[in-house]
């Protein structure tokens, strides 16, 4: 048996959610790992329009149904939302990713913007969709 | 259990294997490249739902249409693939478990993705 295979005894973990208190940075980074795997999904579905599309008019009439019915235009809202946090906070992670606004005052902040964005910009993105008639 | 290794012995090969930077950066870039790409699909996708069917074609069958939603596509899928893997590895310990999603995770990003790729220059090549 090498060393490596030895199972590890007693070895400290760090702090797990449990022991933090709620905190809106917090929030912002669950919020971006399940807004991502929620636009997964939305990714999927649309593969299925572009399926859809070249499988011919039935197949596309019934896509666009299925997406018109009120249950497919609340799962297109959730979307919506998602895309715009995800896009937001992902942008967030790129300025961090350069190594400014990750002291805790501007982390607070730019938490505080990333929600009103994606609030801001999904109701925008729907009213041009009523306005449109793509709803 | 005595080992007679010395700590030299037992340190190599457990260290980086050199081609972290690069997926980082290449990680970034696709970021980057999504930005623009995935507003101009909101757009799309606004112009697609007030048209029907032959809007549709029309739409994806102009050139730069065609090819910015099959960038769109491949780099969405890429990037998601990237996101998931994370996901899997953050939470699944058991190694059958995490392996097999890894694996599905890879296998319905890359099915879903040729699919899609396809199905959109099968349009734009006039097939459809």
């Amino acid at each position: 048996m090498s060393d490596a295979a030895k199972p590890p005894r007693g070895r400290p973990l760090s702090p797990h959610l449990q022991v933090w208190r709620w905190h809106i940075t917090m929030a912002t980074s669950i919020a971006h790992r399940a807004t991502g795997v929620a636009l997964y999904v939305g990714a999927l579905i649309g593969a299925a329009w572009a399926i859809s599309l070249a499988r011919g008019p039935e197949a596309y009439a019934t896509f666009k149904h299925l997406l018109g019915s009120p249950l497919g235009k609340l799962v297109m809202f959730g979307l919506t939302v998602s895309f715009f946090y995800h896009l937001a906070n992902g942008v967030r992670h790129l300025v961090w990713d350069t190594g400014k606004g990750l002291d805790v005052k501007t982390a607070n902040a730019t938490s505080v913007l990333v929600f009103a964005f994606a609030a801001a910009a999904t109701v925008a993105v729907w009213a041009i969709a009523a306005m449109t008639g793509a709803l | 259990m005595v080992s007679y290794r010395t700590p030299l012995g037992r340190a190599r090969g457990l260290g980086s294997a050199k081609h972290g930077v690069g997926h980082w950066i290449s990680e970034r870039v696709g970021a980057i490249a999504l930005v623009p790409l995935t507003l101009w699909g909101v757009f799309g996708v606004l112009r697609l739902a007030a048209g029907d069917y032959g809007a549709a074609v029309a739409w994806i069958s102009d050139p730069l249409n065609a090819v910015l939603m099959v960038l769109l596509i491949a780099i969405s899928f890429w990037h998601m693939h990237s996101g998931m893997r994370v996901v899997i590895e953050d939470y699944i310990h058991v190694t059958l478990n995490k392996s097999a999603l890894l694996i599905l995770n890879l296998f319905v990003c890359g099915l879903a993705g040729a699919l899609a790729v396809f199905s959109i220059l099968k349009v734009a090549l006039g097939g459809a």
